[in-house]
């Protein structure tokens, strides 16, 4: 059985922590020991002895074979680790080079929680995505902080107060949180991001999707990317200009993989707002979206606009974020603990696995190979790529113009041979198919077992036949007449009965 | 007005009266009307045809056969009708289909018997007369196949829902060339009867459809049922506009156009919702790829108790049931529809989600529902829940398997890929309720059941519901 040990974390500004009791519990269920740093949790209001309760033993966590963290160790805790330890947290290895070939040289394995892929398998136990939510939500309240004014729009009776208007710039997974929150609270939503596929998630949590005006789809297809960029930026500008002087809050999420921000809103912008608005820059720690943005810091500009550029959103909401970040790492150790029996096994099969090893027993193993679909059987068993489309494509006009129009001809054949006296029948028979077909098409999915049972009694019409045929001398003919009726009538009068008690029995709540 | 056209104004009458039952049938609160627009619809044209034959020169033993054959049919159906388990629907259903099927045989038959076998009779000689002896020759014929087709094949279907037989797929070698076969032949025996109506032609392709109609539906396994049902309708209905043509009787033909029309739309609903080629259902024997033994290693799945379930129930705020042929095998609609009273009251928002092919019959699980008192309203189709999955706290599924099957949007491997499935796996937790960890009727085994956010629970859904009730 191995231990694992959760870190104090060693950077005064980080409230976080690795493990909650809660899911040191789970930990616990997957085979582990689990030993916590005295004092781990207090900044995320978890006692010792809640750790104790949950079943954690209180104590030096170095020694561990796993040892948990929220940022990389410093360097003291990294000399402490045992050989042959495995290291999980959030290494950030794509900025931190240093820290990567100093990880290099220890005997150790290193993961990093920020390096999960982004297949819809591992959302699990992505630490940026629940990150990114519990940010966009404190946005928000930190936003609500400074705003002089309710969200909300109220009917008091000291007079009628407008709802705040608030501007989600990017709809990621912190730009969408951000929109449900403030929507939450009552507040005007709307919200831009390149991306036009997700004006749905925008939708679907309250907020309007604002469309960058884009030119028509001739221009895009022959392929100007680069000229339709700087058109989409120039109306991407003009949008914000005219929503900066109109709305009461901005949020600014936008982020770019591996380049600084993009700067959204100008100095001029920020100029042209309310006194009082209020803009948080999520992106800045990265340079980010607002010119003026002062990284950890808000700052007031000279027209009464605060702009908000705290770097550590996550981390003022210590307990959610730590609970978050420690489920992300149980279902990591999920994965990692195949057999449930507290023995962690490092699969370099699994591209989840793969991609997040920094270093593996002292080897470099970063950057890790780019996840494709079929770099290896179990890789693509494991990637959820969607079911192929039904083979059949749709019929295409033309093909099911030639359909109709051979169902037409042999239709027409058959009718000129037939004698006049079968004509009539045909009419009404070709009418009454269609009509069947169109009277169906709108059956309520409920009603389809009502329905057979009454297409059932309707064909007892059958018995009109043997009624016909009965009682005109011919004996074998009467005979079997009297027992095509018997059949036909146990349809009729079982399908219309056994159909109502059917129908009887569907009631409303 | 004489009796005849007063006759064809009851049928036009008649005839318009069923559509109307029919569209009656798509809405709930129209549904009672349709049934009884149907009724009337039916009495109208009794009537009417009872009149006729009493026109025609019934002779007395004639309308004494008549009546005491009507009344003992609908004292059967009536008494079949009324004590019916609503989990034997589908075998009720398929029980009446054959019944259509051979009463259809019998008035080919008789149309045989009146008119070829006495070619020198009054009634040939009119119909040489039109130059209609021909068509009618074909007629008697191609209503005794389908007849007889639809006979043998409710039958078979009877017997396989009622578990009287197996329902696993019969395979026989060569088993399409055995079907288009036995259409050639039946092609070719018809130009021959036209040419030459001998009687041991007759006999010879009633015995044919009636092999086939066996064959076609034993080589159908049972999850494919709902469809085979709703095909047989579909059957049933050609059969009676066969003989509305052999009677010249337009009442018959668009009664059983409209009857065969919609049975096959709604056998082409059901073939979508499996992801299935029409084609290769009418023409029997499709899903019969079980599937190569796979040894895929799916991990642990995880057990629960009724314990257990009840207090995840009492702390969640959503819930949907997702229930399959197992619930009606079980019979714990009633368990269930108590669970459902239960949570609703303490403010928990409980729906269903049925999937098309659930059951053995088109709606069935409808009906089962309905019957233990569930509120329609909450019953709602796949395509309408379906999006509701994530953020569900829990889904309840009892007795489904392969309409839950993650593998069909996920392993385009899968023998059911491609088949649309609830997506219960997008819920916070899901508990399958099942006997044991068999696989499905696709023979599919369920990537479901491992999952880390399922757990089992073993034994018969019935009690296993009841113990829920009592933790509750």
């Amino acid at each position: 059985m191995m231990i694992i040990g959760v870190l104090k974390e060693s950077r005064a500004d980080e409230t976080r922590v690795a493990a909650t009791p809660a899911t040191v519990v789970q930990l616990i269920k997957l085979g582990y020991e689990v030993v916590v740093e005295p004092g781990a949790g207090l900044r995320s209001s978890f006692s010792d002895q809640a750790y104790r309760e949950a079943g954690a033993t209180i104590g030096d966590p170095l020694a561990a074979d796993i040892v948990f963290a929220v940022n990389a160790p410093s360097t003291e805790q990294l000399d402490g680790l045992s050989k042959g330890a495995t290291l999980i947290s959030i290494l950030n290895p794509r900025l931190n080079p240093e820290l990567v070939s100093d990880l290099s040289r220890r005997p150790i394995t290193a993961l990093a929680m920020d390096a999960v892929p982004r297949i819809s398998r591992a959302q699990s136990l992505d630490v940026l995505s629940s990150m990114a939510n519990i940010a966009g939500y404190r946005a928000v309240v930190e936003a609500a902080n400074v705003f002089g004014r309710f969200f909300t729009g109220q009917v008091t009776a000291a007079g009628k107060v407008p709802p705040a208007k608030v501007l989600v710039a990017g709809a990621g997974v912190a730009g969408l949180a951000a929109i449900g929150t403030a929507g939450s609270l009552g507040a005007i939503v709307r919200a831009t991001d390149p991306r036009p596929e997700v004006a749905d998630q925008v939708k679907s949590l309250g907020g309007e999707y604002l469309a960058v005006e884009t030119p028509d789809v001739e221009v895009s297809a022959t392929g100007y990317a680069k000229e339709m960029s700087d058109d989409y930026n120039r109306r991407a500008a003009e949008l914000y200009a005219a929503q900066a002087k109109d709305v009461d809050i901005i949020i600014t999420t936008a982020l770019i993989p591996g380049k600084p921000a993009p700067r959204l809103i100008t100095a001029e912008m920020v100029a042209g707002m309310k006194p009082g608005s209020v803009i948080v820059d999520m992106a800045a720690a990265n340079g980010g979206n607002v010119e003026g943005t002062v990284p950890g810091e808000a700052v007031v500009t000279e027209n009464g606009v605060t702009i908000v550029g705290y770097t550590d959103l996550p981390g003022r909401l210590p307990a959610q974020a730590s609970q978050l970040y420690g489920t992300n790492v149980v279902n990591l150790m999920k994965l990692m603990t195949p057999n449930r029996d507290g023995q962690l096994v490092l699969d370099f099969d699994d591209v989840v696995q793969r991609s997040m090893t920094v270093v593996r027993d002292g080897d470099l193993t970063w950057p890790p190979p780019p996840v494709s679909v079929s770099a290896t059987p179990a890789a693509a068993a494991s990637t959820t790529t969607p079911a192929k489309p039904d083979e059949k494509r749709p019929v295409s006009p033309r093909r099911s113009l030639a359909l109709t129009g051979a169902g037409a001809a042999a239709l027409f054949g058959l009718a000129a041979l037939s004698p006049v006296a079968l004509r009539g029948h045909l009419t009404v028979f070709a009418l009454a198919i269609v009509i069947g077909y169109y009277v169906i098409g709108h059956v309520h999915h409920a009603l389809h077992t009502p329905l057979m049972s009454v297409t059932n009694a309707i064909s007892g019409i059958i018995v009109v036949g043997a009624l016909l045929q009965i009682g005109h001398g011919d004996n074998v003919v009467t005979g079997l007449s009297f027992l095509a009726i018997l059949l036909a009538s146990i349809n009729v009068f079982g399908g219309f009965a056994v159909t109502r008690r059917m129908l009887a029995m569907f009631s409303r709540s | 007005m004489t009796i005849e056209t007063a006759a064809q104004a009851a049928y036009i009458v008649a005839a318009l009266l069923f559509i109307l039952a029919l569209a009656g049938l798509s809405k709930h609160e129209t549904a009672k009307a349709g049934n009884t627009f149907g009724i009337a619809g039916m009495a109208l044209a009794l009537a009417a045809t009872i009149a006729l034959a009493v026109d025609h020169g019934i002779n007395s033993l004639g309308v004494t056969l008549l009546i005491v054959a009507t009344v003992i049919g609908a004292a059967i159906g009536l008494y079949r009708a009324g004590k019916v388990e609503m989990t034997g629907m589908p075998e009720l259903i398929a029980l009446l289909h054959s019944f259509v099927g051979l009463a259809a045989v019998i008035v080919g038959w008789n149309g045989y018997l009146h008119v070829e076998a006495d070619l020198g009779g009054v009634e040939a000689a009119l119909l040489r007369r039109q130059e209609l002896l021909g068509i009618h020759s074909a007629e008697v014929f191609i209503g005794v196949f389908i007849g007889a087709v639809t006979f043998t094949g409710s039958i078979v279907a009877y017997l396989k829902l009622s578990a009287r037989i197996k329902s696993n797929p019969l395979m026989l070698p060569g088993k399409n060339i055995l079907n288009l076969g036995a259409l050639a032949l039946f092609v070719v025996l018809t130009a021959w009867f036209v040419i030459q109506p001998q009687l041991w032609l007759l006999l010879v392709v009633t015995v044919i459809a009636l092999l086939l109609g066996w064959h076609l539906v034993a080589s159908i396994g049972g999850g494919d049922m709902p469809v085979v049902v709703s095909m047989l309708n579909s059957y049933s209905g050609w059969a009676a506009a066969a003989s509305g043509f052999l009677l010249e009787n337009d009442l018959l033909i668009v009664t059983g156009a409209l009857v065969g029309s919609s049975g096959a739309y709604l056998s082409y609903i059901m073939c979508k919702a499996m992801n299935r080629s029409f084609i290769s259902v009418i023409a029997g024997g499709f899903g019969i790829e079980a599937g190569p033994a796979d040894d895929k290693d799916y991990g642990e799945h995880r057990e629960i108790t009724a314990e257990g379930v009840a207090e995840l129930l009492a702390t969640a705020d959503s819930v949907i049931i997702t229930p399959g042929y197992g619930m009606a095998v079980a019979q714990a609609q009633h368990g269930v529809a108590e669970l459902t009273r239960k949570l609703r009251e303490k403010g928990v928002n409980v729906r269903f989600g049925i999937h098309p092919v659930a059951g053995r019959l088109p709606g069935h699980m409808n009906v089962l529902l309905a019957e233990a008192k569930v509120p329609y309203d909450i019953v709602l189709e796949m395509d309408e829940i379906n999006d509701d999955f994530t953020g569900t706290s829990v889904v309840l599924v009892i007795g489904a398997n392969d309409t839950v099957n993650p593998a069909a949007t996920e392993d385009p491997a899968s023998p059911i890929a491609g088949m649309p499935v609830l997506q219960v796996w997008e819920a916070d937790n899901v508990i399958v309720f099942k006997r044991s960890m068999a696989s499905g009727y696709a023979g599919v085994q369920n990537p479901l059941f491992f999952r880390d956010n399922s757990a089992m629970l073993f034994g018969d859904a019935k009690d296993r519901v009841e113990d829920i009730l009592r933790a509750l």
